[in-house]
Order: C-alpha cells, then structure tokens, then sequence
C-alpha cells in the first residue's frame, strides 16, 4: 500500500518551496492551531490532546519501522510500555528529575528494539510480525513477574507525579505538559521529516520496495533495518515516557497487547509512510473510541476493526492520502 | 515421579490444543503465506456459539458438531468477503486486515455475549483417572484432537479434493492448469482452519473457562508450535504443538513458574528464529527482504 | 477449426507482447508455433487459456473463451504442458498424474492411467516417488501424461524439448505422434527446434515479437528456403 503513496511525500518535501508567502502562513496557522487548546480547552481536554500529541510521537516511530521501511512490528506498545516504566523507576525509586527520563527511555528502547529486531529482522516480514505480536501479549505478564516488582510495583504499578512549569512560568501541569509534549512531537516530527528526506532516508525506503535489489546496490541492509527497528523503538519509548509522566501512573495493564494494535491501527488511519499522518492517527485513537464507548463498552473495539478494514480498501492512503489527494485536486 | 509424569500427559493435552490451532494457522500460511493472527479470536467466537447451543438444551455433541459447521462457514465467508479482494495486496494490508478481525471478532464476543468469565461444560467424566495420572477431560480432549488430526490427515491424503487443496497451496499456478477451482480451495481451506480453531477452542474451555480473551496466550503458543516444527509443514506444526505443550508444563512447573508462560512461548519463538529458523521439520526460509 | 484466435493481444505489464494475432488450429492435427526466443511464443499458450491479460477472441469449438478463468478453460478441455513443466514437485507422480485427471468423474479414468503406463513405462516405475526427484525428462513425459490424463480436445505443449537429451526428445515427438494418430486430439506446439516440429506439424505459424510473419503448411514451409534462412536459421 506503500509504495504509491510515500514517493509524493518524498518529493513534496524536495520540492522548491511553494511561495514563501502561503508557506509562512501555513505555519502561523498550524501554531496558532497548537497553541490555542492552551487558552481555550479545559484541563481535560487538554490533557486528552496532550495524549494525543504522545500518541502521535508512538505512531511515527512505529511508522517508521513499518511503513518507510516495511518491516510489519505488531509489538510497539511493548516499546511504549518499557519507556513508560524506565520513567516512572527513575522518577519513583531514584527521584531523578523527569526530563532525564525522556532521553534515557529513548536509549532503553532503542537497545531493547536491537535485541528484538536483530533476530527477526533477518527472516521475512511475516517472522517481524508474529514475534512482535507475541511480544506485545507477553509484555503485561513480564511487567507484573515477582522477580522485578521491586522495581515495577508488579500488579499495582507505580504512582508518579506531573511536573510544575519551570522558571515560575504561569502555566498549570496541563498546560506545561501539553505545551511540552507538543514540542517535543514537533522536534520529532521535524527529525524524522529530514531523516526520511536524507540519503538514509531513501535507503530505508529502497529496501521496502526494492529489496534484495537495495543490498545488490551496496547497501547494508540488514544493519540499516535493524537501525532503523531501534530508532523506531526509541521514539516509540520517548513517547511511552511521555505518558507515564502525563497519565501519573504506570501498571501492566495498561500495555496489554490491545495497546500495539491501537498503534497499529493510528498508522494507517493517519497514513502509513507519511510524516505528517501519525498526527491524525494520534487525535484518532483518542477521540474515536471516547465517541464509540458511548455506545458500548465493547463498540470501539468494533468500530475500531471496522474503520481500520475501510481504510486498507477504501483508503490505504489513510488521513495523510487523503489530503495529499484533496491537495492535489485544489493544485489543478 | 508421578507428578513428572502427570505433567508430560497434562502437558500432551495441552499440546493438542497447541497443535490444532498451530495445524489451522499452517493450512492458511501454505495456501496463502500469511499468518492469520485472528484465528485465536475466531476460534473463541465459535467457543461461544457452542455454549450458546449447549445453553439451549442442545446434546453436547450436536452442539460439537453444529459448531464445526457453523464456524466453517464463517471461516469461508471471512475468505470470500474479505480476504479474496485483496488478494494481490502487499503483506502490510494483510496483516492489517487480520488485525482488523481481530478488533471486530474479540469485541464482538465482548459485545454479544459479554465479558465476565464463563464456565464451559465438559462432556467427558471429569476425574482424576488411573491413579490421578490423568484427567477424564485430558484424556478425552487429546483423543478428539488426535481423531480430529487423523481425519484431516486422511481428507489431505486421500481424497480428491484434499489433494485438490494442496495442489492449490503448493502451486497455484499448475492447479488452476488442471482445473483446480484454487480460490475455493482457499476458501475451503479457511473454513477447515476455522473448524479446527472451534474444535481446539471448545476443548479447552473446560480448563481455561470461557472469556473473550480465551484464546490470545494460546495462540501465542501455536505460533511457537508451528514456528518449531516448521510454518510449511503441516505435520511439523503438529508435533510442534505437542512439543510446546509438554515444554509449557514441564518449565511451568519445574523452572519459570506459571507467571512467565507466555513469555516462554517468546522465548521459544525468538530462539526458533536465532538457531533454526526453517524449524525442525521445515523447508529453508527465504527472506523476503 | 477447433481452436480460433483472431486480433489477439495479449501481455503482462501495461503494454502489450502479442499485438493482435490470428491463428487457428484444425481438429485433430499438430499446429506448430515457431520462434526466436522471446517471439511470444509461451505468451501465445498462456493467452489461450487465459493466464494472462487478454483482447481479442479466442473460441473453442465455436465458443468464446476469451476472458474466461483459466480454470474454465481447461475444463472445456484445453490441457497445458507449460513452460518449465509445472510439475507439483511436492507431490508424488501418482498424485500429479491424479491431478490431470482431477475434473473427471467419467469410467475411463483407469483405463486412461493404463496407456500412460504404456506411453511411459518409467512413470510407473516411479510412480509412488516424489516429483521433484524425477530427471528432467521424466517430469516432461510426466508433464504430458498430467496433460493427457485431462482427455483434452487441444493440447497446449511448450517446447517439450527443452533441456533433453536427444533420444528423450525423438521418444517424446513419437508419442506425441502416437497421441495424434490414436486419440482424438488437436496438438498445438510450440517449439525451438524447427526442424522436429515442422516433421510433426500439418500447419506452421512463425511468430516474431509478437506478431504472425509467416504461416502455411509446415512442408511448404519447410521447403521455403528464403523463410528458412531468414526465420529459421537453419
Ligand atoms: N511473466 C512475465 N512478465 C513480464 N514479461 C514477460 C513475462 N514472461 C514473458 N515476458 C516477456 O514477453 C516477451 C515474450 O516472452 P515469451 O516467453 O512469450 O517468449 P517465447 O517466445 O516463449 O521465448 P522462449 O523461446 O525464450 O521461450 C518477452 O519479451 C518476455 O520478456
Ligand atoms: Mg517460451
């Protein structure tokens, strides 16, 4: 479903800048956008969007590793929840400030998704998947294992708390996280805008569409897939840090396997291999199944299925093919 | 002694559970390379019709029955409706699809038949037999999924259309050369997938009892089962099961404890993957990079 | 006729491989399809039933065919000895051999296994054998058996003497002769080696990058010295 898709993105990016003029003024919107919920929104609101922002950091890593470059994980919830963990420990059991929790979750992750992708990585896409997927329904078991409660709490998890502004800033936790956590996200966003723009960039994309061709070009394929597994884990732990200081809380069964799949399933609503569609898969997976539960408890796993099956026939470009579509019609 | 042992028999029933719902994924991976990651969930969708039928008064083995077929059409239906229109698209949009049915089949148990735990009868004399070696459901469970693997041995090897379907799965190409209708044959095959789930799904609801999420750990273990014997080979898959389900119950009771069990099935796929990836009965893997 | 083509086309990709062909193949002879490498010619077989895009007609015994699943097709009765054999090298030879016959349900079945034995005598002394062990040889004569276990009306062969020994192939072309003299079968038959095929042949059609350059009566083809040397090569 890829490869039609992304090539535009690609280009887009390339491409000379439109007039500057339109440019600038897309960006003081798409601020004033970010900015606003800050002044308007009420505190849960806001935090929903700030989850939303956190949401969408795990899905760009995750649609990294899968769509740009094609290697299927069903397992990123488990990144997200040992970043989730490495903050709440830091912050709970070493009282570490909780900045530093964000870095080094990244880096744990990242090592983690080295261990998982390297032996899977080297066998077909399907292998990726199916040990993924199992990683993701083992992880909620690990999490509550006698051996390590200690240090996660087991059952109960671990309790910590959201950070005031800094610098006397006035600004409530909600404010400054969601304002934290959205740049953040745009600090992200931007590195992986130019990492896909880049040499390495095509490269990853060259092995999904090309294959063994991309390895005949001189390229280490197999090093370059599991590199990009572990930043792909990484991002996806940062955000799973991000979490664990928004939500105040960690526990097992916050990421059990149904976790991997709303990720899954924001990718490719929002847009597989595109930049910008984590975003829409990020408000997605927050806002949608808060609409459905009002139906039932049951319907937003339903509805959930049922959008995700519509977009791959109808839609496989998801959000972000949509727009580019629409875009391209107004262009004409 | 008697305990070992009466873990390597628990863990034999088990096994069969394992190396059904390991046959059922195998039957769909040959004839379509792709891992149907929906078929725990299928299989406890039938579970539950099953219990529905027994509710209504329906003899145990009518029920049986009634619920292989129904759960056959549905294995079918899902191929037609689904599965076939996207029959050329890349492996993302499958696995999409199949995470998709899983989100629709899961809730839907939620959703129609709820989702607080639920006792599952057993129809076999549920009791310690030979000196508490064994239990009555144990051994009755292992010997229908034994007949069960039988059977479907026997329509593989010596009926037409069982041949029909491995031409289709083997070499679709060829079959269609020779009149094979293969995109039947799929589906057929999708249906005895699902048959099969909804047999090991009602087996082992006695032990597990009935919940939405019966099936996810076991699954997890059918994947270490057919990744052990070998993802091509069906009857690698099976005795892979059988394997897993002793090496379950032996390292559950001997060395993790039943905390880690899932995460020994992890561990057995991921170390599968690193010392023999083709597992133990399976062709080589080529990497589809 | 029993099998009609008129302005087919027919490829893979977006653009075409046959530009628009006529041929036809008379009830009961051999039709040999002549070529270079890469003419079209395993595109020809593939389009006639229907493993390929197709535009154009094709009809069998006066019925359209053009469009219709492969399966369909052969079930009309159009056996394919395709390129590279299609031998189901997981299978056993008498499972392959069951395979040809797998759309029958008539009483000849039996009777049809007994001449394969007798056509090939090695496919019984290998019969319970994996395919995929066979020699090269032994798949074609397997490959044909496969195909004539269908009873077709045309047989559809694509050079069943590639990569055989020189014996092999004359023991090959002489049933293929018995096949036409003894059943009731139309051969087409695409092959490299032009001079067995147009010995076998009653009419010849010479293809070149997809299209018709010359067709007759293979022995006044093969008497045309001019095609001879300019197609030909020999
Ligand atoms: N599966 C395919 N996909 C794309 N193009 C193909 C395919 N098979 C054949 N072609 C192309 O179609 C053209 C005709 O090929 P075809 O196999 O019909 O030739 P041929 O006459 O049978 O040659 P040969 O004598 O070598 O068997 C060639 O240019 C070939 O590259
Ligand atoms: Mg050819």
């Amino acid at each position: 479903m890829a490869s039609e898709t992304t090539t535009p993105t690609v280009l887009a990016s390339a491409r000379p800048a439109r007039p500057a003029l339109r440019y600038a003024g897309l960006l003081w919107a798409i601020g004033i956008a970010l900015l606003l919920p800050l002044f308007t929104a009420e505190s849960y609101r806001l935090f929903q969007l700030t989850l939303a922002a956190i949401y969408a950091i795990a899905i760009l890593g995750l649609n990294l590793v899968t769509g740009y470059n094609g290697q299927i994980s069903l397992g990123h919830g488990a990144f997200y929840a040992v970043g989730a963990y490495v903050a709440a420990i830091m912050m709970d059991k070493f009282g570490l400030p909780y900045w530093s929790t964000l870095p080094s979750a990244a880096v744990v992750c990242g090592l983690v998704g080295y261990g998982i992708g390297f032996p899977a990585l080297r066998l077909g896409g399907l292998y990726l998947a199916l040990t993924t997927f199992s990683l993701a329904v083992a992880v909620p078991q690990i999490l509550k294992y006698k051996g390590i409660e200690e240090w996660t709490g087991g059952v109960q998890g671990v309790l910590v708390f959201k950070p005031d502004a800094p610098f006397g800033l006035p600004l409530s936790n909600d404010q400054y996280l969601y304002l934290l956590t959205v740049a953040i996200a745009l600090g992200v966003f931007l590195l992986a805008r130019n990492l896909m723009a880049s040499r390495i960039g095509r490269a990853i994309m060259a092995i999904r569409d090309h294959g063994l061709a991309a390895e005949a070009m001189g390229m280490d394929a197999a090093r370059l897939k599991t590199s990009t597994f572990a930043v792909s884990a990484g991002i996806t732990g940062l955000a799973g840090a991000l979490s664990a200081i928004a939500v105040e809380f960690v526990s097992p069964d916050s990421f059990q396997v149904a976790l991997s799949i709303t990720l899954f399933v924001g990718m490719v609503v929002g847009g597989v291999a595109s930049i910008i569609g984590p975003a829409f898969g990020g408000l997605f997976v927050v806002f949608v199944p808060n609409l459905a539960e009002e139906v039932s408890k049951a319907a937003p796993g339903v509805i959930y299925g049922i959008i995700l099956i519509a977009f791959l026939f109808v839609l496989p470009g998801g959000v972000a093919g949509l727009l580019r579509r629409l875009a391209a019609r107004l262009h004409r | 002694m008697n305990g070992f042992l009466h873990q390597v028999i628990a863990g034999i029933a088990t096994g069969g559970i394992y190396a059904s719902v390991a046959l059922a994924l195998v039957m769909i991976y040959q004839a379509t390379h792709h891992v149907n990651f929906a078929q725990g969930e299928m299989a406890t969708f039938s579970t539950y019709i099953a219990l529905t039928l027994v509710q209504a008064g329906w003899p145990f083995w009518l029920a049986f029955v009634a619920t292989i077929g129904i759960s056959f059409c549905i294995g079918v239906l899902i191929e037609r409706v689904l599965m076939r229109p996207m029959d050329k698209a890349p492996v993302l949009t499958h696995v999409g699809l199949f995470i998709g049915l899983v989100l629709v089949i899961s809730n839907l148990t939620g959703w129609v038949f709820d989702y607080t735990v639920k006792p599952f009868p057993s129809p076999f004399h549920d009791g310690p037999l030979f000196g508490g070696l064994v239990t009555g459901h144990e051994l009755g469970s292992t010997a229908v999924t034994l007949v069960v693997l039988g059977l479907v041995y026997l329509f593989f090897r010596y009926t037409r259309l069982g041949l029909a379907m491995r031409a289709a799965a083997f070499n679709p190409a060829s079959a269609r050369l020779v009149g094979v209708r293969v995109g039947w044959m799929l589906a057929l095959g999708w249906g005895l997938a699902s048959g099969i789930g909804a047999i090991a799904g009602i087996m082992v609801a006695p032990v597990v009892f009935l919940e939405p999420n019966m099936m996810l750990g076991i699954l997890l273990y059918a994947f270490a089962g057919a990744l052990l014997g070998g993802i091509d080979n069906p009857g690698g898959a099976v005795i892979g099961g059988f394997a897993v389900g002793v090496i379950e119950n032996l390292g559950g009771t001997y060395v993790v404890g039943t905390e880690l069990k899932l995460t020994m099935a992890l561990v057995i796929i991921i170390g599968v993957l690193l010392v023999r990836p083709a597992g133990l009965f399976g062709r080589v893997v080529l990497s589809r990079v | 006729m029993l099998l009609e083509v008129n302005g087919l086309k027919a490829g893979y990709g977006p653009t075409w491989v046959l530009h628009g062909i006529d041929f036809a193949v008379a009830e009961g002879g051999v039709t040999a399809l002549l070529g270079a490498n890469g003419a079209g010619k395993t595109t020809t077989l593939r389009a006639v039933c229907g493993m390929i895009r197709t535009e154009g007609s094709i009809t069998l015994a006066g019925k359209p065919i053009q469009g219709k699943a492969t399966e369909d097709i052969v079930r009309l009765g159009v056996a394919h000895v395709p390129d590279g054999r299609g031998t189901f090298m997981e299978l056993t030879v008498e499972e392959n051999m069951k395979l040809g016959a797998i759309t029958r349900h008539d009483k000849g079945v039996a009777a049809d296994f007994e001449r394969m034995f007798e056509l090939f005598p090695r496919l019984k002394q290998r019969y319970r054998q994996q395919a995929g062990t066979l020699s090269g040889g032994e798949q074609q004569m397997l490959a044909i058996a496969r195909a004539l276990l269908l009873r077709p009306r045309l047989l559809l062969m694509d050079e069943p003497s590639f990569g055989l020994a020189p014996l092999i192939v004359q023991e090959i072309f002489g049933i293929m002769a018995r096949v036409r003299d003894e059943q009731q079968v139309a051969i087409l038959l695409v092959e490299q080696n032009a001079n067995l095929a147009l010995e076998i042949a009653d009419t010849a059609y010479l293809l070149e990058t997809g299209r018709i350059v010359v067709s007759g009566p293979a022995a006044d083809i093969r008497q045309d010295e001019s095609v001879r040397r300019s197609y030909l090569g020999y």
